[in-house]
């Protein structure tokens, strides 16, 4: 009676704005549609326009393109930054200061954090005024900003943090004397790394992939900054559809895309026991 | 590596972090450094002179939009979503403690709320609303909206907290006659608070800074984010940057307060919490 009191609000919340939005997105998906008006209906037309189209597949393709360039260097440098600070830095107080100072930015405007990009890598930005000072180049680069590159860049700089925390939850985990024993028997510090550490923090990669891999597969406000509009993403695509009033087309897209994100976290999650993890 | 002295491979992570930490910040320091452009400026370095002149701009109305009305709608929504997001976790977190039905079940769904493409959802709330006929609100169809962002992160850490509790704690407060709600009050909380303003911290920020979840979902008068992307295609002038500038500093404050608290807390706790070696000799 008690815990039922206690999960209710939990539940409500989850039940109102997160359940209630996927159903009525789902009866949506199957619903005709006009310039102007939405028409209740169970056609399969939406589902059957974007199976047919090619731009889905290209879309699709681009967007597992940005999640896996930047899951793998979220991974790379979420895995480094974590092993300096578990192995290399000594005193916990350092370790929660250093940590501390990654985690910061994770709690300011996502917004604002892309809009700084712009007088650091635009035509007339910093990167080009001192690749241009010091000769390095003789016109100012294009590709820096409003590229791919400038997308990846941002899924980097927004989303390393939610690599490093877990990884670095993982590493803390690992039992001094499991590395003590490695050295005795004479193993190096890379054969640790190798066969000891990362093997032991494979449940903290998962959880960071789970992460990175959602957030950049539903992601459409990084690449419509970043790109300037020049590159697509899944969610990008359902926005302007939505934008265009075509609900029911933007639906179907949503249960698609819904159903991808949960597929690869659901394989994901299979690996590891998330609630024994935290 | 774990040897007595500094290796070569020290040197070379303590750079690679330092390179990070300053990939990290770099640019953020380059907006606020530029939001003090003279009048005269531009949206790029060098600097065109030093004033606070784009900051006035923004609060001159009109011309750069409803900054005053999104900022104080944002603030009042992320104090709501920061209150609630503690109070509903907690709750949670102690029901979770005891194993329930469909407690696997309700954690998963919640991990879904993490997970679920935010436009998605941001969609499916806007149509809700609309078909419900009802009209959508930054204090009701936005407060669910940020709370399905808030309450997954807010979740996971009561269980992080909840995992390093040590229940003898409230055994023995029963043992001496503790009601429930005593051990609540004199027990849990003084133990478990500095986590519970590191839940706050989480809803506040998360909630001040939500774009993708707010997008359909807050109705017609925008939050802060949202008003400062529409910026982004409409303002070329550093105006863009004090507003970020402002934002920054806000959350940055609200960072420090949380912060300080829980230090505070933490000191509290080790001066009342413990008194081994205060007994009878």
């Amino acid at each position: 009676m008690n815990i039922q009191l206690q999960i209710l609000p939990l539940l409500s919340v989850l039940v109102l704005f997160l359940v209630a939005p996927v159903v009525i997105i789902l009866a949506v998906s199957f619903w005709d549609y006009t310039e102007f008006s939405l028409i209740p209906d169970f056609v399969l037309t939406n589902y059957i326009e974007i199976f047919e189209s090619g731009v889905t597949y290209s879309t699709y393709l681009n967007t597992f393109k940005f999640a896996f360039l930047g899951w793998l260097f979220t991974v790379i440098i979420g895995f480094t930054l974590a092993y300096f600070l578990a192995f290399h830095v000594r005193t916990l107080r350092w370790q929660i200061i250093l940590f501390l100072i990654c985690t910061i930015p994770f709690w300011t405007s996502n917004i604002i954090r892309m809009i700084a990009w712009i007088p650091v890598l635009g035509r007339n930005g910093l990167v080009n005024s001192l690749l241009l000072e010091l000769g390095v180049i003789s016109e100012p680069l294009e590709w820096l900003l409003y590229s791919d590159f400038a997308v990846i860049l941002a899924f980097v700089h927004l989303y390393t943090l939610f690599t490093l925390v877990p990884i670095f939850n993982s590493m803390m985990r690992i039992d001094k004397s499991i590395i003590e024993a490695a050295q005795d028997m004479g193993a190096n510090s890379l054969q640790i790394l190798i066969n000891v550490i990362v093997p032991l923090c494979l449940p903290g990669i998962a959880i960071g992939t789970i992460f990175v891999v959602s957030l950049i597969m539903g992601d459409f406000i990084t690449v419509q900054a970043m790109s300037g509009g020049q590159s697509a993403s899944v969610g990008l695509a359902m926005n302007n559809k939505r934008a265009l009033l075509q609900y029911p087309a933007a639906a179907a897209d949503a249960i698609i895309l819904l159903c991808v994100v949960l597929g690869m976290v659901a394989i994901l999650m299979r690996t590891i026991n998330i609630r024994k993890e935290l | 590596m774990f040897s007595k002295n500094r290796k070569t491979s020290f040197y070379i992570l303590a750079t690679f972090f330092c390179l990070f930490v300053f990939f990290l910040y770099g640019p953020m320091f380059a907006i606020i450094t530029l939001s003090f452009q003279g009048p005269n400026g531009g949206l790029t370095f060098p600097m065109n002179g030093f004033s606070t002149h784009w900051f006035s701009k923004l609060f001159q109305e009109q011309r750069v939009g409803d900054f005053q009305g999104s900022f104080s709608r944002s603030l009042t929504l992320a104090v709501i979503v920061m209150v609630a997001t503690v109070v509903i976790s907690l709750s949670a977190g102690m029901a979770f403690r005891k194993k329930f039905k469909f407690s696997n079940s309700l954690f998963y769904l919640t991990i879904s709320s993490l997970i679920i493409p935010s436009i998605l959802l941001t969609l499916g709330i806007g149509l809700l609303f609309d078909r419900l006929g009802l009209e959508g609100h930054w204090y009701t169809s936005g407060l669910g909206a940020h709370l399905t962002w808030t309450l997954p992160f807010g979740l996971l850490i009561m269980f992080a907290v909840f995992n390093r509790f040590d229940k003898s704690y409230e055994e023995a407060a029963r043992d001496l006659g503790a009601t429930n709600w005593q051990v609540l009050r004199f027990v849990l909380l003084p133990i478990i608070g500095p986590s519970l303003v590191g839940v706050g911290l989480f809803g506040f920020t998360l909630s001040f800074d939500e774009f993708a979840r707010s997008l359909l979902s807050v109705g017609s008068k925008n939050t802060l984010p949202l008003e400062i992307f529409g910026m982004t295609t409409t303002v070329t002038t550093p105006t863009l940057y004090a507003l970020g500038t402002l934002t920054t500093f806000v959350s940055f404050s609200i960072i420090a307060i949380c912060f300080g608290v829980i230090v505070i807390l933490e000191k509290r706790k080790k001066k009342f919490g413990d008194d081994s070696g205060k007994g009878l000799i």
